[in-house]
């Protein structure tokens, strides 16, 4: 009798166990990202995927749960409006309203990760080590999501090398090649480019689109932080005048295409056709996958990567567990899934042409040709020039208000390089438009 | 006794008005209430921390006069104008010619509705469309460069005037319509009679306009008047898409509304709040203005004719 209660009581409460873990993972998993990038690395190698809705909103997963994405565009900062507003909701929201993954970019990721707010939950917490789970990824990610403390509260599967990228037909046609190696060497730095330029000028060619194509070689190699830690100024630094000083001098000599201002609109798009007259642009594996093929109208193989004027990295979307998640061990697995298996990682290099977060795996992508060489690019292994690039990143010092410093003062200084206003003006428009933005910013530092 | 026998039947009025006072109550009232106290504090949100509501009475008022405020009062003004004028002078040319019976239009009815449906498309929508249409690649350059008549794409958007123009023209084309069939309205509330009557002693059609149908539309056109003043203060959707929020170039096309929502980016309740404060008195006189200078108090022209025989009795006194 004692044993049969015994065995009764152990079963219910193994059930009732069971009952619970299965209750405390909900239902929805609700992800929050500003296009459908992750949600095709998911679909690629998360294993539990079945299927997604044909409209791509829903993603069902094998045991039922749903993947539910919410994508708001990231233009003037819609995505991290509609996010904070449902972060600020999060602890009232019902179970299957909360979300449960976001995505930052390297651009605001320092908004999300700071420990004070403690939006995004600290790795450990969902546990994952990052000193044995991520130790293949480069550090720099790893520096990037975390807060002050140094507590990694999220995980990339991409990291964001920059190279050039350029039309092979204009290069045979002006430079009289189109390998690789040589385009590399009249690509070298700003002085031989500015040269290659001048060719390309002769030749009616344009070197690059629009002056916020050499923006990131410049911004991201800055040495301070636009705003320090604790400060209410801005401090502009000498790589930012420099950007402003060159754009104008190569939008005048016409190495530019003065009809396209700035990246993201129709115009930057359509100077990716097969109609374009622009050589090169300038892009990190993600821009040669997400926006240069799918602007591009012509044959596949009509492009090829080398080195750019300067090392730099743009961009890198973080996932973050959401704090309040029902979902944490989803969470998990799919954070490790897609960020730190490196088989995983190595399928999102073949088949998305990203360049992932696993140091030894890009070393062996970048020797292995047969795998590793795109279609796109005319058969090239591109990872043989991003991997040496990857490894020299020394990522420039974040602050909360990147994002809002990069997009104003590219679209402040559109009017000067056109020649819509002087240099002065352009600066006050900057001014104006910064401290509404961040309200707290009581003063502008303009280098020497 | 006699008391009780009356029935009132004003509470029943009353019941049935209050719904929309419960609402107007929770809905608009009481956020007025809000953003005119919030505008005397510091109330923002830096990344997801949030500052304040802390007080600092006038701060938000005085800080906004010396920002470049009034420079994007100018510049409503300046697109309202360029919308409104050939707006109101279509709309009053074609009301007049489809209510003239002497004129017999075919299928008007078809160009009522044609003249409204831009009314109909959202304004993001349209702005995108135009901003589609006239970007240096789209359809506009091609075809004029196609045709042979540009060497060059023109930069529409990249000129103070060009932006300016096509957001004015945008403004029109969206409200030319609603304001023809409201004024064909009023033309059509005025007696028949009359116009036989002018035409019987010989008026001829522009007379006629400005004689009668001008002079007895004008409670309509006050209306219309208050209406896109009201409308052109808050100019907003056309010019941000337009111009991707950033009134370019050179703020030159920065509505004060656009002003108002990039406060609204760092959730600036405090400076948003006094900055609606200052509309609110803006729209007030204008809207005073107007109504003085249109409103007709001597509507049959009586009260002016008593003036000028009281007059004329002076003199000859």
């Amino acid at each position: 009798m004692k044993k049969r209660t015994a065995i009764a009581v152990l079963t219910a409460a193994m059930a009732m166990t069971g009952c619970i873990a299965h209750a405390e993972e909900g239902k929805v998993i609700n992800i929050y990202s500003w296009n459908g990038e992750f949600r095709e690395r998911v679909e690629l190698v998360y294993p539990e995927v079945e299927s997604t809705s044909a409209d791509g909103t829903v993603t069902t997963l094998k045991d039922g749960t749903e993947i539910h994405w919410i994508i708001n565009p990231n233009q003037d900062g819609v995505y991290q409006d509609k996010l904070d507003e449902a972060l600020l909701n999060q602890a009232d929201a019902a179970d299957d309203d909360k979300i449960d993954l976001f995505l930052s970019e390297t651009d605001y990721v320092n908004k999300y990760t700071d420990a004070e707010i403690d939006v995004a939950i600290p790795l450990t917490d969902l546990g994952i080590d990052p000193e044995k789970d991520l130790a293949d990824q480069y550090s720099f990610t790893k520096t990037t999501a975390s807060d002050v403390n140094g507590v990694q509260r999220g995980s990339t599967w991409q990291c964001c090398p920059g190279l050039l990228v350029y039309r092979r037909d204009i290069a045979k046609e002006v430079l009289g090649t189109d390998d690789p190696e040589e385009v590399g060497a009249m690509v070298k730095d700003w002085e031989t480019l500015k040269g290659t330029a001048e060719k390309l000028k002769s030749a009616g060619y344009f070197t690059f689109a629009s002056y916020a194509d050499t923006f990131r070689l410049y911004g991201n190699s800055i040495e301070n932080p636009w705003v320090s830690a604790g400060e209410t100024k801005i401090v502009i630094d000498k790589q930012i005048t420099d950007w402003i000083s060159d754009s104008k001098e190569w939008l005048d000599a016409g190495y530019f295409d003065k009809t396209v201002k700035g990246q993201w609109n129709d115009d930057w798009n359509k100077s990716m056709g097969s109609e374009s007259k622009v050589f090169a642009f300038l892009f990190p594996a993600w821009g040669i996958d997400f926006t240069l093929n799918p602007n591009w109208d012509g044959e596949a193989g009509a492009w090829a990567v080398t080195n750019p004027p300067q090392e730099y990295n743009w961009g890198g979307s973080y996932v973050h567990g959401c704090t309040g998640t029902d979902n944490p061990e989803h969470v998990k697995d799919i954070i490790l899934a897609v960020t730190a298996n490196k088989d995983s990682l190595l399928t999102i290099s073949r088949e998305k042409t990203d360049f992932t977060n696993t140091i030894s795996g890009m070393q062996e992508a970048a020797a292995d040709d047969a795998n590793f060489s795109s279609e796109f690019l005319g058969g090239q292994n591109a990872f043989k020039y991003f991997a040496p690039v990857a490894e020299n990143i020394k990522i420039a010092p974040l602050s909360a208000y990147d994002q809002g410093c990069v997009e104003l003062i590219q679209s402040s200084f559109s009017d000067y390089f056109q020649g819509t206003v002087d240099y002065e003006t352009a600066k006050n428009n900057f001014e104006t438009s910064i401290k509404v933005r961040y309200p707290e910013i009581t003063e502008i530092i303009w280098p020497e | 006794m006699r008391k009780r026998k009356s029935i009132s039947y004003a509470k029943w009025g009353y019941l049935f008005i209050l719904p929309f006072f419960i609402s107007f109550f929770i809905f608009s009232l009481i956020p007025l209430a809000d953003t005119v106290r919030y505008s005397f504090y510091e109330y923002y949100r830096s990344g997801l921390k949030s500052i304040g509501p802390n007080f600092v009475g006038f701060k938000n008022y005085l800080s906004l006069l010396k920002s470049d405020m009034l420079g994007y009062g100018a510049n409503t003004m300046i697109l309202w104008i360029i919308g409104f004028i050939p707006q109101i002078g279509i709309a009053l040319l074609l009301a007049s010619w489809f209510t003239n019976i002497r004129i017999k239009i075919h299928g008007m009815q078809f160009f009522k509705v044609v003249i409204y449906l831009p009314n109909l498309i959202m304004a993001s929508a349209f702005a995108m469309l135009f901003f589609t249409m006239f970007s240096s690649h789209g359809p506009v350059n091609s075809i004029l460069m196609s045709l042979g008549w540009l060497k060059e794409p023109i930069d529409f958007m990249g000129t103070v005037f060009g932006t300016r123009a096509l957001i004015g023209f945008m403004n029109f084309l969206m409200w030319f319509g609603n304001t023809t069939i409201m004024l064909m309205a009023a033309i059509m509330g005025i007696s028949n009679d009359i116009f036989e009557a002018s035409e019987i002693d010989g008026c001829n059609g522009w007379r006629r306009f400005w004689y009668i149908t001008l002079p007895l539309i004008r409670p309509i056109l006050a209306y219309t008047m208050i209406t896109a003043i009201i409308g052109g203060l808050q100019m907003f959707d056309v010019p941000q898409i337009l111009t991707n929020g950033q009134g370019n170039p050179n703020h030159s096309s920065m509505t004060l509304i656009m002003f108002l929502n990039s406060h609204l980016k760092s959730k600036n309740y405090g400076m948003a709040g006094a900055l609606s404060v200052y509309l609110f008195i803006v729209s007030g006189i204008l809207c005073f203005i107007v109504y003085r200078m249109t409103n007709d108090n001597d509507p049959d022209g009586s009260k002016a004719a008593a003036k000028r025989r009281a007059k004329e009795e002076r003199r000859r006194r």
